[in-house]
């Protein structure tokens, strides 16, 4: 007998029925983006059914993200964030509709290396060697401490933009990194 | 003097301010030395390449490390807010800053004071800034590439990390975009869009549009627009008017590309070398194809 859902982290679908809706659903507030990067990997690795969002107008400063989750589960998913050292700044239902993140990737085939752009930001890689050579787009300011990180190593060596980068060129380029080794593995 | 704000991508970097200079492939402010890579250092390798050419003073920096974060942009931002007002600068060009929305008015409101005003210029993250602040026409030019053109056209998008996919898909249309961002009054006075062809263009339209010489693997290099950017600068500071400059950056940018041979793993200080040569052909007045 499966008994799985009865898993902390797995019970969403049983606890949120119709989560495509929004009345069910709340928004966590967190201090940076780079606070949000770490809360969505804890989250999905402990398999929450969330989202990484942009935030409604009345709450947005910047650069920012917010993670959509199921409010039902609020308490558990605070519990989870609060082991970890990572409170939100507050939760907050959802009551209009949130931005979507870029979903649309396009590429640019130069032979041996290959651009992919997500959102502004572009990765190319070398093809035969698997050596990042170039990042290029954005504007905030971990775009070029990311470029400093990863170009001139491999797809496996290099360090995840979601695991050094903070802001939303950040996730956009983690976006077009996991495309680029998604092609390149196929 | 050309005034540049950004950020150096190191947490330990302090905040300095002071004329910047070349020391063999480093840039150089106070006793700190940068190398020079894609961002900040970028533009101001390649602004001071072309302040030597023209004979203009180096520029003057405001720099602070931040890899992100944003709180070295936040010293440099309460920073200018405080020494800006004694100041005398022709240009400011802002460059990587983190978006911060109301950081960004506190400096607008400084230099909505400052007689003369200067002309400014916002690049990457503070033109993000200014375009979600609403305040994108008080800014004498933006230069976004294509894909940060569909952001401003976006009158929604608070980043272009949200640039809604109709708008995206549109990014081979330059023009209906530009019309689109002045539309929703998301533009600066003048756009210089960087792209396969560059384009300068106001609220009337295109201006001016440069597509020679033709690099493809331009658009991977990172860097290739924070040296369009850096080169437009220093052009405007010189007393070009913004039709002269842009068409004079736009070509030296793509001359300078083209003396570096450029494949997609060129990096941006390859190209930065030739400026000086490139910079000086194109205000010669030599034809380039």
């Amino acid at each position: 007998m499966d008994l799985s859902r009865f898993l902390k982290g797995n019970r969403t679908q049983d606890a949120a029925p119709g989560c495509d809706g929004q009345a069910d659903r709340g928004i966590l507030v967190f201090e940076n983006t780079s606070e949000v990067i770490q809360a969505e990997k804890l989250l999905k690795k402990n398999g929450w059914d969330i989202r990484v969002m942009g935030p409604p107008p009345e709450i947005r400063q910047g650069c920012d993200l917010v993670i959509e989750f199921p409010l039902i589960e609020e308490l558990q998913i605070l519990r989870s964030l609060e082991a970890e050292r990572l409170p939100p700044l507050r939760t907050v239902p959802v009551t209009s509709p949130l931005l979507q993140p870029v979903d649309i990737f396009q590429f640019k085939d130069y032979g041996r290396h290959l651009m992919v752009r997500a959102a502004n930001m572009k990765l190319t890689v070398d093809r035969e060697t698997g050596v990042i050579v170039n990042i290029s787009g954005g504007g905030c300011p971990d775009v070029p401490f990311l470029a400093a990180s990863m170009v001139g190593r491999t797809l496996a060596d290099a360090p995840s933009p979601r695991d050094i980068g903070h802001t939303l060129c950040g996730y956009a380029l983690q976006l077009a990194y996991e495309e680029v080794r998604r092609r390149c593995s196929a | 003097m050309l005034c540049i704000a950004g950020t150096i991508p190191a947490d330990d970097f302090p905040l300095m301010e002071g004329e910047v200079e070349l020391r063999g492939e480093q840039l150089r402010i106070g006793s700190s030395f940068i190398a020079v890579n894609r961002g900040t250092p970028a533009l101001l390798a390649a602004a001071v390449k072309a302040a030597e050419t023209l004979g203009r003073p180096s520029p003057f920096a405001y720099l602070v490390g931040d890899t992100g974060t944003g709180k070295g942009s936040r010293r440099l931002y309460e920073h200018m807010t405080e020494v800006l007002p004694r100041s005398s600068f022709g240009t400011i060009a802002f460059h990587y800053l983190q978006p911060i929305i109301h950081w960004h008015n506190k400096i607008q409101a400084v230099l909505g004071k400052l007689t003369p005003r200067p002309r400014l210029i916002a690049d990457a993250g503070f033109m993000y800034a200014a375009k979600m602040s609403g305040a994108a026409s008080l800014y004498d030019l933006f230069t976004p590439d294509v894909g940060e053109l569909a952001f401003l056209a976006d009158e929604e998008a608070p980043h272009p990390f949200y640039t809604r996919g109709f708008i995206l898909h549109e990014d081979n249309h330059v023009p209906d975009l530009i019309v689109r961002a002045y539309k929703h009054r998301n533009a600066a006075r003048h756009l210089l869009v960087k792209g396969e062809k560059d384009y300068l263009a106001d609220e009337t339209g295109i201006l001016a549009t440069v597509e020679h010489p033709a690099e493809e693997a331009m658009e991977a290099i990172g860097g290739t627009g924070d040296t369009l950017t850096g080169l437009v600068s220093v052009l405007i500071d010189a007393g070009m008017n913004m039709r002269e400059a842009a068409v004079a950056a736009m070509r030296a940018n793509r001359l300078a590309g083209r003396y570096a041979q450029p494949t997609p793993a060129t990096q941006i200080a390859e190209i930065i070398r030739h400026i000086p040569r490139a910079l000086r052909q194109v205000l010669e007045g030599q034809v380039i194809r």
